[in-house]
């Protein structure tokens, strides 16, 4: 439906081999990316933590988006993520209700530089789920757990139906109650 | 003043910004604060933020998230549509919508008949002094 800044891919790869290593292990990574060479970086760049293989010694063998598969289903999800502040790195645990993943991803890094001034490139994403309702932690997410939900829009700002119609002074007063 | 027209499962709502302009759509579930899901007949169900839709007197009655048979049928239940033109401010926008797309003819007829009523009105309210003064 929107445009989403970050896509999730799933990228395998693997060392290249050599005399001592004729199949060398394949490793599969999901992450987070705005574009699909930016995913092999970070896929490149997480591997070299985990194990002793460069781009220069290894080979991307498949590069897949991977898209959400019910977007019309609103669902709670669950980050994990690591990051480096002024101070340190700490993990936090953070959820989102959204209806993709890619979503609550953006909503996540959003959050993150707002609140915590932490930009993209200091946030790693160590795992996501999506939480049934029962074992959401925040009361945020919590509080919107209700099948009968109800609540009035208190602030009604009225809005040109398109930003070319927007003037800078009004006649008169606009009416803000719903 | 109490507020009377709240955002719930089933109301119905009206699009006032962007590309589904114009729409009526149904709240189909409340995504976080700010957005909302919602569906129409006639579209595919996505998510709406609040900003973008003005919430109308209209409400129906459906479970959280209904298949789309089942809104359907709930809306004709409801008669969503002729509650929508029946109401004063649809008539309002349907009227909007017709001066819109007149074209120059329309608008010379339109001429014409404002003329017309013009000229009954000051007639009647000629009579009406003449009595007055009498």
């Amino acid at each position: 439906m929107v445009v989403f800044r970050f896509h999730q891919y799933q990228v395998v790869g693997r060392a290249l081999p050599s005399a001592t290593d004729e199949h060398p292990k394949i490793y599969r990574m999901k992450l987070w990316a705005t574009n699909e060479v930016r995913a092999k970086s970070k896929f490149w760049y997480f591997l070299r933590k985990l194990k002793k293989v460069k781009k220069s010694n290894g080979q991307v063998l498949a590069i897949n988006e991977i898209f959400e598969r019910k977007p019309t289903k609103i669902k709670n999800y669950g980050i994990w993520l690591r990051y480096q502040s002024r101070t340190g790195y700490h993990n936090m645990y953070k959820e989102y209700r959204d209806t993709t993943l890619n979503g609550a991803v953006e909503q996540m890094y959003n959050e993150m530089a707002s609140r915590h001034r932490v930009r993209y490139h200091c946030i790693q994403i160590i795992k996501t789920a999506t939480i049934p309702s029962k074992l959401c932690k925040r009361e945020s997410t919590k509080q919107f757990h209700d099948s009968k939900i109800k609540f009035p829009l208190v602030f009604k700002k009225v809005r040109p139906p398109s930003r070319k119609l927007k003037t800078t002074y009004k006649a008169s007063r606009p009416n803000l109650f719903m | 003043m109490p507020f009377k027209r709240y955002v719930e499962i089933g109301r119905v709502a009206l699009v006032n910004y962007g590309k589904e302009y114009g729409r009526l759509v149904v709240i189909v579930d409340v995504i976080d604060q700010n957005r909302a899901l919602v569906d129409a007949p006639d579209m595919v169900r996505g998510q709406m933020n609040f900003k973008r839709l003005s919430l109308t007197d209209i409400k129906i009655d459906i479970p959280r998230v209904p298949k789309k048979k089942t809104l359907i049928s709930a809306m004709e239940a409801a008669d969503v549509k002729n509650k929508w033109e029946n109401s004063s401010w649809g008539r309002k926008l349907i009227v909007q919508k017709r001066r819109a797309s007149l074209n120059d003819f329309d608008r010379f007829k339109v001429m014409l008949a404002k003329i017309k009523r013009g000229g009954a009105i000051r007639q009647e309210l000629a009579k009406l002094k003449k009595e007055n003064a009498a």
